[in-house]
């Protein structure tokens, strides 16, 4: 239906992470708003098992095209069938993770359809008939609310964890409705040649537990102490602008403006003062806990629980005691 | 080869930047303006590839009378030449609206090879105007890059390296392309003070709507698709609980509370 809601399914080389299916949550809620449902698209080389587990977190149809070309993700390839798929159904809204597949898809598919779109949104609601999405302007100083009223779809790539999953039932199935799209691939532009897998196990924008250090930290050695307080809580390692800019800590580790923007769980702040463009990254976290020697560090004014002391005194501690609650 | 290079002014990261909530602009008096960080990124890489493999530098900016400044310091960097595109119908302009006008500022320069942008600015930050800029002029889009292995300008190849989740991905491209780069790919250089005292005397040439040739029903507040129709600051998370007393209590307080909430797996 014209007003449907649709959402992006993303994957990479036949790995299906379950966060995929995050979207489809809140999209059923929007569909729910206009009164029309929530369906899932999907790009790949093959689709069929992506779709299956797409039914199972709810949706009762999927659009899908299929082709070799598609095998490794490839903006150009992707966006082309992704706004063909788009062009010809104009659902209501299209959602999109913002990752750097969902914005990279997202981005080129908005432009081949020539209209803009609100990206990295940490609210969406449909009020009086409207899509609002709303998103952190500003360093996160200011919440701005976007309206499109002029194109369709409307296009929003999502923050990460800024909606609950919604829940598993295997025992549900649906149609899948397959369109063809071919392109060559000589048309295309990029060859994938390499992945070279991270050694860093946890990926910190998904990360429910964060253990973050700033300046405080002060050597590089100290990181490898809030390296095994992460450890310890299954956590991701994460850095202020001042300890990467210091050579301490790599900056795919960094948080805040000029960094990643993440929404932990629990986020342990250790010798981070609580700079305004560190705050923009993290301080949406469920639970932040401050460890900081200056009781006047503004990072206190937006924890949950603050430590005033000597962070090479209580992270040793807590390593301590949590080892021994958890049994680790 | 020919490398364009795209800055944006920005406020200035350390600033608290005030919003006219109602009005919904920004209050600008009073705040410094500095090249968006990632931006200075992208100018160093353009710099690093024009020493590498020769070629020439334009670097571009969209903004008002004052983001000269950005050029200014890109002309005291040694870049070949520089354009600002600015009009007062481009106020307002959605990504889209940005891109087509960058895209349009491109196809004037002509023969490009190489766009460098930053990743995101750091006042807008959505990070989609690189990769809508490449979708319109149908140059491959690299974003997320963290290194460039190679450009061979005469079979027109670049191999780059992305910092995607889960590790790098390592591509091979067509030229033209359009690269948006993250923090660390390089060490941004200052300009001399031979370069800056040159680039004090040198005109900042402008190109408006008409020169660039662009649909003035496809840009600013009204030809844009999206707008901004609410602004809040957000309620303040309110600070919490200082927790007092011996470490060894303290520690053990806050251990708890963290295993309370059952997100330690």
């Amino acid at each position: 239906m014209a007003n449907d809601v649709w959402v992006y399914i993303e994957h990479k080389d036949g790995d299906i992470s379950p966060m995929s299916y995050e979207l489809l949550g809140i999209g059923k809620t929007l569909a729910d708003g206009l009164g029309s449902s929530v369906c899932a698209f999907i790009i790949g080389e093959k689709v069929d098992d992506l779709a299956k587990e797409a039914f199972y977190y709810g949706v009762s149809k999927v659009y899908a095209i299929e082709g070799d070309v598609f095998k490794g993700f490839r903006p150009d390839a992707y966006a082309k069938a992704a706004s063909s798929l788009l062009s010809k159904y104009t659902p209501e809204i299209a959602l999109f993770r913002a990752t750097s597949q969902g914005t990279d898809v997202a981005a080129a598919s908005a432009a081949q359809l020539q209209f803009g779109l609100c990206t990295d949104s940490i609210g969406l609601a449909i009020d009086g008939g409207k899509f609002k999405m709303t998103r952190a302007a500003f360093g996160g100083n200011y919440t701005v609310t976007v309206v499109n009223e002029k194109a369709k779809p409307q296009i929003a790539t999502v923050r990460p964890k800024s909606f609950p999953m919604p829940a598993k039932d295997t025992s549900k199935s649906g149609e899948v409705v397959k369109e063809t799209f071919s392109i060559a691939e000589a048309d295309l532009n990029t060859k994938i040649l390499d992945f070279m897998k991270s050694e860093v196990a946890i990926n910190l924008v998904e990360a429910d537990i964060i253990v973050s250090g700033g300046r405080g930290v002060g050597k590089p050695e100290g990181f490898k102490m809030l390296q095994d307080l992460a450890k310890v809580l299954g956590g991701a390692l994460g850095a202020s602008r001042a300890a990467v800019d210091s050579g301490w800590v790599a900056y795919e580790h960094q948080v805040g403006q000029t960094g990643k923007t993440v929404k932990p769980k629990i986020y342990i702040a250790c010798g981070i003062s609580g700079a305004i463009q560190h705050l923009a990254g993290m301080r949406t976290s469920d639970c932040i806990v401050a460890i900081n020697k200056d009781p006047d560090a503004p990072i206190f004014k937006n924890a949950s629980y603050g430590i005033v002391g000597d962070l090479n005194q209580v992270v040793p501690k807590l390593i301590e005691k949590f080892k021994s609650k958890l049994g680790r | 080869m020919k490398i364009v290079v795209c800055i944006k002014q920005v406020p200035d990261t350390e600033a608290e930047v005030k919003w006219d909530i109602p009005n919904g602009t920004l209050k600008r008096e009073g705040i410094d303006s500095i090249i968006n960080p990632f931006d200075e990124f992208a100018l160093e890489e353009a710099l690093l590839t024009r020493e590498n493999y020769d070629g020439d530098i334009v670097a571009i900016s969209m903004g008002p009378d004052k983001a000269a400044d950005v050029l200014r310091n890109a002309l005291a960097l040694t870049v070949n030449e520089v354009h600002q595109l600015t009009d007062p119908a481009f106020a307002g302009s959605d990504t889209y609206a940005t891109s087509y006008v960058l895209a349009s500022a491109m196809k004037k320069i002509g023969d490009v090879d190489i766009v460098f942008c930053g990743k995101q600015s750091t006042d807008g930050s959505t990070g989609v105007v690189a990769a809508e800029i490449a979708s319109q002029l149908g140059f491959s889009q690299l974003t997320y890059v963290s290194k460039v292995r190679s450009v061979d300008a005469a079979n027109k190849k670049i191999i780059v390296e992305r910092a995607i989740e889960g590790g790098i991905e390592v591509v091979e491209a067509k030229l033209p392309a359009v690269i948006s780069v993250i923090k660390g790919i390089n060490e941004p250089r200052l300009p001399n003070l031979m370069g800056i005292r040159k680039a004090s005397k040198m005109e900042i040439p402008k190109w408006s709507a008409d020169d660039l040739g662009v649909d003035k029903g496809k840009v600013g507040a009204a030809g844009s698709a999206t707008k901004v129709v609410e602004i809040t600051v957000p309620p303040p998370r309110g600070a919490g609980e200082i927790l007092k007393g011996e470490i060894e209590e303290v520690a053990a307080s806050v251990v708890d509370k963290l295993i309370d909430m059952k997100v330690i797996k």
